[in-house]
């Protein structure tokens, strides 16, 4: 059965390199064909990018591809959340509509998302959104402000999770939302952050508009919409290929190599026990996809971001210090709104900075310690005073 | 990279036949009642060396071996670190085998794969294949000096004894351990206890000269170094088990312990720690069977990793016990002992760190 479905996968890729050769066609003509081929994302059902495969056969599909010279989807990364959060959660509750309306634009990058998740209020603890729906006939009318939204600027539409009954414990009135960013009543602001640029934006909710058929999944279900896309989210951002010294490690061994005169006895024994901590990180993360490629997917997977946050921000820090009086210096303080982010593109000081959004982004490293320790190890949850009063009772 | 960082159909069955036949046999309070007075584990090691074959495990068939590589010999370490087994596994079976396979001694091979004599490497636990020196002269076959801190020396019947000549030049020599002194040395850790060597005119049979005794001391040592790395493993996995298991019955203030954050993001932590452990573990062990180029990186990663680390579990395995974890009664002493002693065996981490950074280039 397994060895049938790689044969489906490895004739499928055959036949779109075969009748759109990449070097010979438009990217935008290859992610459609590749889309309609089911080679977007392989685990999703038929006639929705997908051909029903594993997850694991997603890498070798990429890695054909790539070898092939194939155009990738999302070159500058600015559709990251569509294509990693927004696209499952749709393929995972959509109807049919919906499915047929979004999984082919995003993936061809014609739809760029963003995500209306975190508020003010509600950071850590998402399920206690106080952003407002309010059923109108067929519509929905939204009010309330979201916080941490990156490339709200240059979105097409989000995925919004709102509060539709507050009458009911927190977790169980919320609903899920495909919110068109276009309309009346969004107002995106720049949010700017420590490193003096503004990946982030608040975004102002004021009598939006949203059709009842964009919203994703069942009136009260939101959460357990949201928490699909939260999988996929620490599955985005935990779960890539390395090589030996990838990353910040490699950034800050070159610089070692290259600048003889910044060494001293601190600073080697240092870097030489981060460098063991990046590559048993490695090494976990590919014992990881080994254990995917069999079928047997590890818990170590959760701890993989947790690693990265702590490593990111250890090695960086170093890189600061180790530049000595030119860690005095920052390449550029001026105010910008990049698409995506690269952590290894700018200056120690900037590296630093932006480090130490690793461990708050996308769950803190708290939130993940608990995630940890309550559903993977098992022990006893916290004490906890919001989970059974109304919503609208609880202290804010 | 290549390396296949699982476990086999074949690893997991010898796992379960290895846990089992431990369980059956060996209890912590033998191993806590060893401190205080002599127990004979020589059944124990029977069971273990000639009755399932593990004395034989890296022998070749044609030596009355299993032939098996050092990814099996790995899994036995895990087992054996998870019950501190105080057994000469780790010196007779790999590190002294290997040394006596390199050097081409077929005939105490199969002895030792037959479970009949017990061969220790007669270096300080502490030697790394880049840092180790013998201070024992060899003059017309006899022996003179003496070596500290030799692990299961107690064990041996035979000791593979690195000497200088005449000359300078370094020979390999198979002593019969009762032709030397074996000075027991209440040890850090009794479950494998150190002895000294005083060496006074012993006979000795050369074995190998010049740079392949080198080479297969520096081979051996790698061989320890390596698959060390999976006994810490084993170490940790113990450790960390059995804590979480306590923080699940445990109550203090009306509450289960394991649902206080302070203690649950500690537990966080290890059980990162012991994901990240068993893969720099099973790395070192593959690159070790298969002979890979990247064996000496793999070795320093895996042991300045694991070394810390598994003494990290463990003292978190202590402190979260509470004040059982600082009794007697309870096992987890046993294990931070093993794990402080393992910390320092093959080479402390320093030097392992020390290695890595000549050998990707990362100069002090």
């Amino acid at each position: 059965m397994e060895q049938a479905l790689r044969e489906v996968l490895d004739e499928a890729v055959n036949r779109l390199l075969a009748e759109f050769p990449p070097s010979e066609t438009d990217p935008a003509d290859f992610l459609a064909a590749r889309f309609d081929a089911g080679l977007a994302w392989v685990s999703f059902p038929l006639g929705c990018g997908g051909l029903e495969a594993s997850h694991a056969d997603q890498a070798v599909v990429e890695a054909r591809l790539a070898a092939a010279g194939a155009p990738v989807p999302d070159p500058d990364g600015a559709n990251g959340i569509g294509l990693g959060m927004a696209a499952p959660t749709i393929a995972a509750f959509g109807t049919e509509e919906q499915k047929q309306r979004f999984l082919r634009a995003t993936f061809t990058g014609d739809v760029v998302w963003c995500q209306l998740f975190s508020e003010p209020g509600a950071g850590s603890d998402l399920a206690a959104v106080a952003t407002r729906a309010v059923r109108d006939g067929d519509s929905w009318v939204v009010n309330g402000q979201k916080v941490w939204t990156s490339g709200a600027h240059n979105a097409d539409f989000a995925i919004l999770v709102a509060r539709t009954d507050p009458d009911v414990p927190k977790h169980a009135g919320l609903t899920y939302f495909l919110c068109d960013m276009r309309v009346q009543g969004v107002d995106v602001r720049p949010l700017r952050q420590i490193t003096g640029e503004a990946e982030f934006n608040e975004v102002f909710l004021t009598d939006v508009v949203i059709p009842d058929e964009d919203r994703l999944g069942v009136e009260g279900e939101g959460w357990k919409v949201a928490n699909v896309t939260l999988n996929n989210e620490r599955v985005a951002i935990g779960g890539h290929a390395s090589r030996r010294e990838d990353g910040q490690i490699g950034v800050l061994a070159d610089r070692w190599r290259e600048a003889p005169h910044l060494r001293n006895a601190a600073s080697h024994d240092a870097l030489l026990r981060h460098w063991v901590d990046a590559e048993a990180t490695r090494l976990t993360a590919e014992r990881l996809r080994q254990q995917l490629a069999v079928g047997q997917p590890g818990p170590e997977g959760a701890t993989l971001k947790l690693a990265f946050a702590t490593q990111a921000q250890a090695i960086s820090g170093l890189g600061v210090e180790l530049e000595a009086g030119d860690g005095l210096r920052f390449d550029d303080w001026t105010m910008r709104r990049p698409a995506g982010v690269s952590m290894t593109g700018r200056d120690t000081g900037y590296r630093y900075l932006r480090a130490k959004g690793n461990s708050i982004e996308g769950g803190t490293s708290e939130i993940l310690r608990n995630v940890i320790a309550e559903r993977v190890l098992g022990l006893p949850g916290e004490h906890r005073v919001d989970t059974t009063v109304p919503w609208k009772e609880l202290p804010r | 990279m290549t390396a296949d960082l699982l476990y086999s159909d074949v690893e997991e069955s010898l796992r379960s036949s290895v846990r089992d036949l431990l369980a059956a046999r060996l209890s912590s309070h033998d191993v806590a009642r060893s401190y205080d007075e002599a127990v004979d584990f020589r059944p124990l090691w029977r069971s273990l060396s000639s009755g399932l074959g593990l004395s034989g495990l890296l022998v070749p068939e044609v030596l009355g071996g299993a032939g098996a590589t050092a990814r099996e010999a790995a899994v036995v370490l895990e087992e054996l670190g998870r019950s501190v087994a105080p057994v000469p596994f780790l010196t007779s079976s790999v590190v002294a085998t290997t040394c006596l396979l390199a050097a081409g001694e077929e005939a105490t091979v199969s002895r030792m794969a037959a479970g009949e004599v017990v061969t220790v490497l007669a270096l300080p636990l502490d030697s790394d294949s880049s840092s180790w020196s013998s201070e024992v002269v060899a003059r017309d076959g006899v022996l003179r000096g003496s070596v500290r801190n030799v692990a299961d020396a107690g064990w041996a019947d035979h000791l593979l004894l690195p000497a200088v000549g005449p000359d300078g030049e370094l020979s390999l020599f198979l002593v019969e351990a009762r032709d030397v002194r074996v000075d027991s040395v209440v040890s850090l850790d009794m479950s494998r206890a150190v002895a000294d060597i005083a060496i006074d005119g012993a006979p000795g049979r050369p074995i190998v000269s010049g740079r392949d005794a080198i080479a297969a001391v520096d081979r051996a040592l790698d061989a320890g170094a390596a698959l060390l790395a999976s006994e810490q493993l084993g170490v940790a996995r113990w450790c960390f088990e059995t804590t979480t298991a306590y923080l699940k019955e445990r109550r203090q203030f009306g509450r289960l312990i394991g649902s206080y954050q302070a203690v649950k993001h500690r537990m966080a932590d290890v059980f990162l720690e012991v994901g990240h452990m068993a893969a720099v573990a099973r790395y070192a062990a593959d690159c070790l069977a298969t002979s890979s180029d990247d064996l000496p990186v793999a070795i320093a990663v895996a042991e300045a990793y694991c070394s810390d680390v598994a003494v990290h579990v463990a003292e978190e395995a202590v402190q979260l016990h509470g004040g059982l974890g600082m009794t007697w009664e309870h096992p987890a002493h046993l294990y931070l002992k093993r794990a402080k002693a393992d910390q320092i065996a093959f080479g402390v981490p320093g030097r392992h760190r020390a290695r890595l950074a000549e050998l990707v280039d990362l100069p002090a």
